[in-house]
């Protein structure tokens, strides 16, 4: 007997989406030059503000006001009263969490049950945990008096609005940098309720200055001449040409970059946590993970049962409503992305891999594709090479340790990988192995304030969190 | 070392040649160049690298990555102390190398080759404790352990110091090799003979052949190529200085496959300053390993 569930909506009632909304420079809201553009639900493709776009000349005047903010104020502040700031507007998150997730998931598509779970409380953590290195650099290891770089550009990715914005904004900050942050076009309402958050905190103006708009903005703000330090997270072939563009300059650059993260599961892996392992690899946040686990590599004497036990598994993943509690997938994040998923898993079709989708029943408005699998993948398929960004799981097998390793490491990213096995001294002699930033043994997805993220190769470079975080913001 | 004689018999004098994989070809393009001392007198024919030269010391550094990567740090460090100890034993053919080089006198050769031996004393001193000073346990907010230790980034290439022929050189190659990558360096252009002896010195210190490849010439022939070579990690472009116009292009070549990119001075720095750990840490990667803590 199936019981079915209920809808169990979070009321959106919390959060007041304004009709419109400005660019966030100087401590205060003001319109943009740019054509406005329309964030929407891509649950429901239903119109919640209309965004201003900045042009070059708001992102010169937002790159003047950092610039202002740094040189009078935060570099002068000591460390100890930047601190404070940012305890405080890790409280203000804290506080205001669940309208922070509720907008989240609107704007995003993602479930509530992640961003109230996972995305928010780690924002506010990461605030938390900056705010203590303000007044303590000098033990940071970089020298005895480590000096902040000056005003950091920061452009965002959509997949983790403000969980990308507090992994650039509050090392940042707390190095005593002053920001200029571009969030991606799909998702800027959160950024735009964090500057509310600014205020609230009394932060001084300038300190944080928000542009929206597209590609044009944010290369108008990594190409200006007066930013000393560029942060990016997004796409690899953006991050080259950022790269490409610093070129020959004094910016620092960081970059997070795409992955095809290898999850590697070993015949004596605990089958059961494996399973959720690997769901929660590829289908947390849709896919939509720079180091989701998307290559699926299991040892071939239990490929057979292991996803016999996946595809059950799968289907019992609920599709639908980013608000409801019990949503498990969410939608996709806009109509170009889902035309993305389509087109590479059309192509493993194409090239003669097998696919299997979880029955589920998809609403008829919004941009929604369901948990699929492709099995009978081989290393030269476009889908075990190219990041799908979605809820799309490629499966390989392999025989040895060595092949898992070689297979693992067969590709120009490296980001993250996983390793599930019972043995302890096989994990860290494929930890050893991996080429990658981040190693998830027996776990995946995992993420802390302290815990420094980033990849290897052409996964982009540097890294972000824990006293590491820091070097990117200090000269 | 040529050495002036009234005597009737002819020296013979060395062939300067390449390193590459632990052999000493010539550029495989036949091409050399003449090298003058300090004061323009002939020396040398020294063999020019090639684009080619360039491509065939990236196979062998890769060849020899996994093999550098995987000794144990307490290995690594006795090798490049065994490097330092060989140097120190063949200091005059170095003071005199030097000299001929840079022009120096003789008491300040012997100081730059003083420096050049303890700068790769105290780099090998590196090799077994850079992971602890940059590497450490993650405090995170749950049951897991957590550990973030630095990892070689793999091949690099390196434009060498134009002016510090010796100690300029010794101070861009033991910071890569020491953790573990692979190099392949191109020398000084003008002063490239104490490069190859210090190849020579390399050659018999067990240092693995293709850990240290050294290219003498012009570096603007290997070094577009090893710019955007899609199987070079990461370059130093520290002997550029002054040159930003190339320094920029090679920049932009190497975001290709986004190596990691240590950018040219405006001018040469001072060798002679004790360095920081960047020259090491530029090169290398945090890999961070997430595992459950339960019963």
């Amino acid at each position: 007997m199936v019981f079915d569930y209920a809808p169990a909506p979070e009321s959106r009632g919390i959060v007041d989406i304004k009709a419109s909304y400005g660019l966030f420079v100087n401590g205060e809201f003001v319109d943009g030059h740019g054509t406005s553009f329309k964030t929407i639900s891509p649950a429901t493709e239903e119109v919640l503000a209309e965004v201003s776009e900045a042009s070059a000349a708001d992102v010169d005047a937002a790159v003047k006001a950092a610039r202002r903010a740094y040189t009078r104020v935060w570099s002068r502040m000591p460390g100890s009263e930047r601190a404070k700031y940012l305890y405080r507007i890790a409280r203000i998150i804290q506080e205001r969490s669940r309208e922070l997730a509720v907008l989240e998931s609107l704007d995003n598509g993602k479930p509530i049950k992640e961003s109230r779970d996972v995305d928010i409380p780690v924002v506010a953590a990461h605030f938390f945990y900056y705010a203590g290195w303000a007044d303590k650099l000098e033990h940071a290891g970089y020298g005895s008096d480590p000096r902040p770089l000056g005003v950091a550009a920061q452009v965002i990715p959509w997949n983790f609005p403000l969980l990308m914005l507090a992994w650039k904004i509050a090392p940042a900050l707390a190095a005593g940098n002053t920001v200029v942050l571009k969030p991606a076009e799909t998702t800027p309402l959160t950024a735009l309720l964090f500057a509310e958050i600014c205020q609230q905190a009394d932060l001084p103006a300038g300190v944080v200055n928000i542009v929206t708009g597209a590609g044009t903005t944010g290369q108008a703000l990594v190409e200006h001449a007066d930013v000393d330090k560029v942060a990016f997270t997004g796409s690899t072939a953006v991050g080259r040409a950022i790269a490409k563009a610093v070129a020959g300059t004094d910016k620092k650059v960081t970059l997070e970059l795409g992955g095809k993260a290898a999850n590697i599961v070993f015949d004596d892996a605990p089958i059961d946590q494996a399973v959720e392992g690997i769901v929660t690899g590829i289908f947390f946040n849709q896919g939509h993970v720079c180091c989701a686990g998307s290559r699926l590599l299991v040892q071939e004497n239990i490929a057979d049962e292991l996803l016999e036990r996946l595809k059950r598994r799968m289907a019992t993943l609920r599709v639908g409503d980013p608000l409801d509690k019990n949503t498990d997938v969410g939608a996709i994040n806009s109509a170009a992305q889902l035309a993305r998923i389509k087109e590479l898993s059309d192509i493993g079709d194409a090239e003669g891999a097998e696919r299997w989708s979880a029955p589920c029943d998809l609403p008829a408005k919004g941009f929604w594709f369901p948990p699929t699998v492709f099995t009978g993948v081989s290393q030269a398929h476009r889908i075990a090479r190219e990041e799908i960004f979605g809820p799309v799981l490629s499966v390989l097998t392999f025989r040895t340790p060595h092949e898992a390793v070689e297979k693992a490491n067969n590709t120009p990213y490296g980001l993250s990988a996983g390793v599930w096995t019972d043995k302890g001294s096989r994990i860290l002699w494929m930890a050893n192995q991996l080429r990658a930033g981040v190693v998830w043994a027996n776990t995946f997805n995992k993420f802390d304030p302290t815990s420094p993220f980033g990849g290897y190769k052409e996964s982009g470079s540097g890294r972000e969190g824990g006293r590491h975080g820091l070097e990117g913001y200090l000269t | 070392m040529t050495q002036k004689t009234t005597q009737s018999r002819v020296d013979v004098r060395k062939t300067y040649k390449l390193y590459i994989g632990g052999a000493f070809p010539r550029s495989e393009s036949g091409h050399s160049y003449e090298v003058n001392d300090a004061k323009g007198r002939f020396v040398a024919n020294a063999a020019l690298a090639s684009r080619k030269d360039g491509r065939d010391a990236v196979v062998a550094a890769r060849a020899a990555f996994k093999g550098w990567a995987g000794r144990t740090a307490y290995n690594r460090a006795q090798i490049l102390y065994r490097v330092a100890e060989i140097m120190e034993d063949r200091r005059p053919q170095f003071v005199h190398a030097v000299r001929q080089s840079e022009g120096l006198t003789a008491s300040r050769a012997d100081k730059v080759v003083d420096a050049a031996v303890d700068r790769l004393v105290w780099y090998a001193g590196w090799a077994d404790k850079i992971t602890q000073v940059v590497g450490g346990a993650n405090p995170v907010a749950g049951p897991f352990f957590n550990l973030s230790t630095p990892e070689p980034t793999g091949v690099v290439a390196v434009i060498a110091p134009q002016e510090s022929s010796l100690l300029g050189l010794v101070s861009v190659i033991a910071p890569v090799v020491v953790t573990g990558n692979t190099v392949v360096v191109v020398s000084s252009y003008e002063r490239p003979l104490p490069a190859v002896t210090f190849a020579e010195v390399l050659a018999t210190s067990d240092v693995p052949g293709g850990v240290v490849n050294i290219l003498t010439g012009d570096y603007t022939a290997p070094a577009p190529w090893l710019a955007s070579h899609m199987d070079v990690n990461a370059i130093d472009l520290v002997g550029a200085a002054g040159d930003p116009d190339n320094a920029e292009a090679y920049e932009v070549a190497a975001a290709d496959n986004l190596k990691r990119v240590r950018r040219a001075p405006a001018a040469e720095p001072d060798w002679t300053e004790t360095p920081g750990l960047d020259a090491m840490t530029a090169f290398l990667e945090t890999k961070t390993v997430w595992h459950p803590i339960g019963l």
